[in-house]
């Protein structure tokens, strides 16, 4: 006899919810894949707050809704980055928009939906570069992605203008499931930003994975951006595979969400790669927002950078969770993980978990987690300079989160997330 | 064993286990297992009243339906507990004045500890509780302590004479149901020690135990609790040394600290268990839950230097309750071969003006891993509460492992947590100097990790630091790498 508890019901039900608006998921045309997620999804539990990568973060809000798929229509201009110059590729509820986006097409270039890519047999290593057989949303992902971009960088190309994917949810309770593959060939060079957004009114739950391969002495960088008004759930995992003497900067500011976790996982396989991982998040209300990253180390002389910043304000939790994992052959590793916190209120909440997993000994590797409140000295000294306590605070918010902000290069994204951040801390 | 013979080299390479030799002495022991006929023996055994067995008997059966906790970062072959005898106690029973009457075969064993008894009543004034396989055998200075009222004994005796202090004391700050290895202990403890110092009292010398494990698959379950009244202040040493054995021992102690209004209470550790052959083969898993509870103005003071078990699973907390209490740990983490050591600190802040320090040093070499686990967590009502952290890490050979997992969780926007940890290598730089200096690079070896551990080091009690420092560079013989 099966035993059928209260949580396995809510389970099945969200996900048959899933299969019947889901029927013709990316993985169809990798059985093996799919199959192996749909049986990862059936006979595990969903993580709960005693899953130790979810201790701080409920997923139950999520499992406990029959989500169903519209695509409403949207003007995607209303949300776009205003005046970047990008090439733009439109998704609403994870459907892609042809009419509203515009790719490139040259030699030694493809970017196109993931969908036609796969049918076309185009994609080497579709699934392979997640590897994560037990995180159960990963699967949940994989068993419902239905479309995503597909983009592949010839060997030393580069794009002039950078990859815009703007994700828009909209209106209700719909699910949406994304999955990107990004490969980006010896010497090659590629920007992609990564922007999701939703008007205030919208609820849905939008998950979204992106693989990517950066191949010998190729760069990636990736900005993204979150900033979904309303009532969204959304579930980001980048795994990217780095091979040597390549670079991967990411860039992740989270200017909105009511539920956000973002999972980062970047396996570094080959010798003097770089790492940069930055990150700001600054929730208010009651939002939740969790950044987890993992930075393997496989090889020796690399180095990776990782600063994470935070202000936490009104009742809003943050989770920081930072995992540097050094192999027993990545020796000569430099390796530094910082998080930094700034909590306005008693009732906000901050959870932060630096970690070092270290099997190498000739290896520099340091992380610091600070907590803390706006130095009230600092006020006063700007208050006795003119300024009022709004703009006094507004300028210390600008000081403490700059360095990742003017980290992004792209100018307009820049202003962009500077005007979401002055709006943030004016509350 | 090693220092007979004359093969020096290989003595200075491959030291074995200095401690490593057993007590002939016939035990009273129970049959291995554990069920409630085995509590009702232990307790009758030791003649208890019926409130104590019953709190056994409630611990033990929620520990049948625990679960061994399995998320530490350590990888062991989990103990049959039904194949552990639950109880064993030397012959001998008479209750004794002095030291004197002591079998002559336990003070043989003390002697070859370094702790010649009478050397250390005259030199540092040291009572020293010697706790052998789990039944107190000997207490010195009683009577010097019980002139302030300090009441100093076994668990056992604290249980028949002083019942009041031990009901409304024990499992006070470890609940019988805490954890797995808690409520085991809290089932099956044989012994241990009990401490109170009234109120405004200093006491004046170090209060000590020396722990043991020795006869054979006998588990050792010790319970301590140190009662600390207002205004009151005392220094607690804890020293183990156990023998060389092939199969694993379990070792599940509870300590648990009172340190109510204005009170202190500084708790050091010295813990060489046997840490099992350079195979990994024997060793003790030391499974030990320490927790102190700070009433206002109180302070608790952990320190430890661990170089010992093949297992440890180790946390001793704070529980800053009263505004204005301080929580401290220091510690010194050593692994060689194939030890494994999981420990940290809890450091719960809920009074206001809470404060805390945390400092770890963990040194790691041969095969071994050593991983830092440690929790800050401000409540909603602690203001003004401040940590500070630092947690670093050395890596002797290319073969070992260095973890760190803090967990930072802050409720409150007046609190100041900082974090900071480090890993890295012994610098060549720092060898070629002290070689350059005429130093072998073995004692280059322990001049630099003892220069690291000496922001630990330091807070030890004198004597304690001195054998310390010796552990550490026995501990670290031959693991240059």
């Amino acid at each position: 006899m099966e035993v059928v508890n209260a949580t396995d019901q809510k389970k099945e039900a969200f996900l048959g919810a899933l299969d019947a608006a889901f029927q013709q998921p990316l993985a169809s045309a990798k059985g093996a894949l799919l199959n192996a997620s749909r049986e990862t999804l059936r006979t595990q539990p969903a993580p709960t707050t005693r899953t130790e990568a979810w201790k701080y973060t409920r997923t139950t809000r999520i499992i406990n809704q029959a989500w169903s798929h519209a695509v409403p229509t949207v003007d995607a201009d209303a949300f776009a980055v205003n005046d970047l110059d990008a090439w733009r590729l439109v998704f609403v509820n994870g459907v892609f928009q042809a009419e509203q986006s515009t790719w490139p097409e040259a030699e030694g270039l493809t970017v196109k939906p993931l969908r036609v890519a796969l049918e076309a047999g185009e994609v080497e290593g579709f699934g392979e570069k997640s590897n994560t057989p037990d995180e159960w949303f990963e699967n949940l992902n994989m068993a419902y992605a239905s479309d995503g971009v597909f983009i592949h960088l010839g060997k030393n190309k580069q794009i002039e203008k950078p990859i815009y994917i703007l994700h828009i949810t909209a209106g209700e309770q719909s699910a949406a499931f994304n999955r990107h593959f990004f490969h980006v060939a010896q010497g090659a060079q590629l920007n992609v930003i990564q922007h999701s957004v939703a008007d205030a009114d919208a609820e849905g739950f939008y998950s979204v994975v992106t693989e990517g391969a950066v191949d010998a002495n190729a760069s990636l960088h990736i900005d993204k951006v979150q900033n979904e008004a309303g009532k969204v759930f959304q579930h980001a995992v980048e795994w990217v595979h780095q091979d040597r003497d390549s670079k991967f900067d990411i860039r992740t500011v989270t200017l909105r969400g009511h539920w956000v976790r973002n999972n980062l996982n970047i396996a570094v396989n080959g010798e003097n790669c770089s790492t940069r991982l930055y990150g700001t998040y600054m929730p208010i209300e009651k939002e939740h927002l969790d950044n987890h990253t993992m930075v393997d180390h496989r090889v020796p002389h690399c180095e990776s950078d990782e600063v994470y910043k935070g202000i936490v304000n009104d009742k809003a939790t943050g989770v920081f969770n930072g995992k540097v994992f050094v192999r027993q052959d990545a020796q000569k590793t430099n390796a530094f993980q910082q998080n930094a916190n700034i909590i306005l209120t008693d009732d906000a909440q901050m959870y932060s978990k630096p970690e070092l997993e270290i099997y190498a000994d000739d290896v520099k590797c340091s992380h610091g987690s600070t907590t803390g409140q706006f130095d009230e000295e600092a006020v006063f000294y700007l208050r006795a300079r003119g300024l009022s306590e709004q703009s006094a605070r507004e300028l210390l918010v600008y000081a403490f989160v700059s360095e990742i902000i003017e980290a992004i290069g792209n100018d307009a994204l820049r202003n962009y997330c500077l005007e979401g951040l002055t709006k943030r801390s004016r509350g | 064993m090693a220092y007979e013979g004359d093969e020096i080299l290989e003595e200075v390479t491959r030291k074995e286990y200095e401690f490593g030799w057993i007590t002939d002495i016939e035990s009273d022991k129970a049959p291995p297992g554990l069920s409630e006929e085995i509590i009702r023996f232990i307790s009758a055994k030791k003649n208890e009243p019926l409130w104590m067995l019953e709190w056994r008997l409630d611990a033990y059966r929620q520990w049948t339906e625990m679960k061994e906790p399995n998320w530490a970062h350590v990888d062991y072959q989990k103990p049959d507990y039904q194949s552990i005898s639950y109880y064993s106690a030397p012959k001998q029973k008479k209750q004794l004045d002095s030291l004197d009457e002591v079998d002559p075969e336990l003070r043989r064993t003390m002697d070859r500890l370094g702790i010649s008894t009478e050397e250390q009543k005259r030199l540092s004034g040291v009572a020293v509780d010697f706790v052998m396989d789990s039944v107190s055998v000997a207490t010195s200075f009683k009577e010097k302590l019980g002139e302030l009222g300090i009441i100093f004994c076994s668990m056992s005796e604290a249980i028949q004479s002083h019942p009041e202090l031990v009901k409304k004391y024990l499992g006070s700050v470890v609940p019988k149901n805490d954890n797995f290895f808690a409520a085991l202990n809290s089932a099956v403890f044989t012994d241990g020690s009990f401490c109170y110092i009234p109120k405004g009292v200093r006491c004046p010398m170090e209060l000590s135990t020396y722990f043991r494990i020795n006869e054979a698959g006998t588990g050792q379950f010790e319970r301590t609790l140190v009662v600390a009244d207002k205004g009151s202040y005392c220094s607690y040493l804890e020293g183990c040394t156990a023998p060389q054995r092939d199969e694993n021992q379990l070792h599940a102690a509870v300590v648990e600290l009172i340190a109510l209004d204005d009170a202190e209470i500084k708790y050091s550790t010295v813990q060489n268990w046997y840490p099992g052959d350079e195979n990994g083969k024997g060793g003790v898993f030391n499974f030990v839950t320490k927790r102190g509870l700070c009433e206002k103005n109180a302070k608790i003071s952990w320190t430890q230097v661990e170089t010992g078990s093949a297992i440890t699973w180790k946390y001793p907390s704070c529980i800053l309750k009263g505004d204005n209490s301080v929580g401290e740990f220091y510690s010194v983490a050593v692994t060689n071969n194939r030890q494994q050591a999981d420990t940290g600190t809890k450091m719960i802040h809920i009074g206001k003006n809470t404060h805390s320090t945390i400092i770890s040093k963990g040194i790691s070499a041969g095969k071994s891993q050593n991983s830092y686990r440690g929790l800050v967590q401000i409540n909603k009502t602690a203001q003004n509460a401040r940590n500070f952290s630092q947690c670093d890490s050395l890596l002797m050979t290319d073969r070992c492992g260095a973890h760190t997992f803090p967990y930072i969780e802050i409720k409150n926007s007046t609190a100041k947590v900082e974090h900071e940890a480090t890993t890295s290598k012994i610098g060549e730089d720092q060898i070629f100097y002290c070689l350059q200096r005429g130093l072998d690079e073995e004692k280059a070896i322990s001049l630099i990790v003892n220069g690291y551990a000496k922001e630990v080091l330091n807070k030890l009690p004198m004597e304690f630091a001195v054998e310390a420092q010796k552990l550490l560079a026995i501990s670290l013989e031959g693991s240059v790498g």
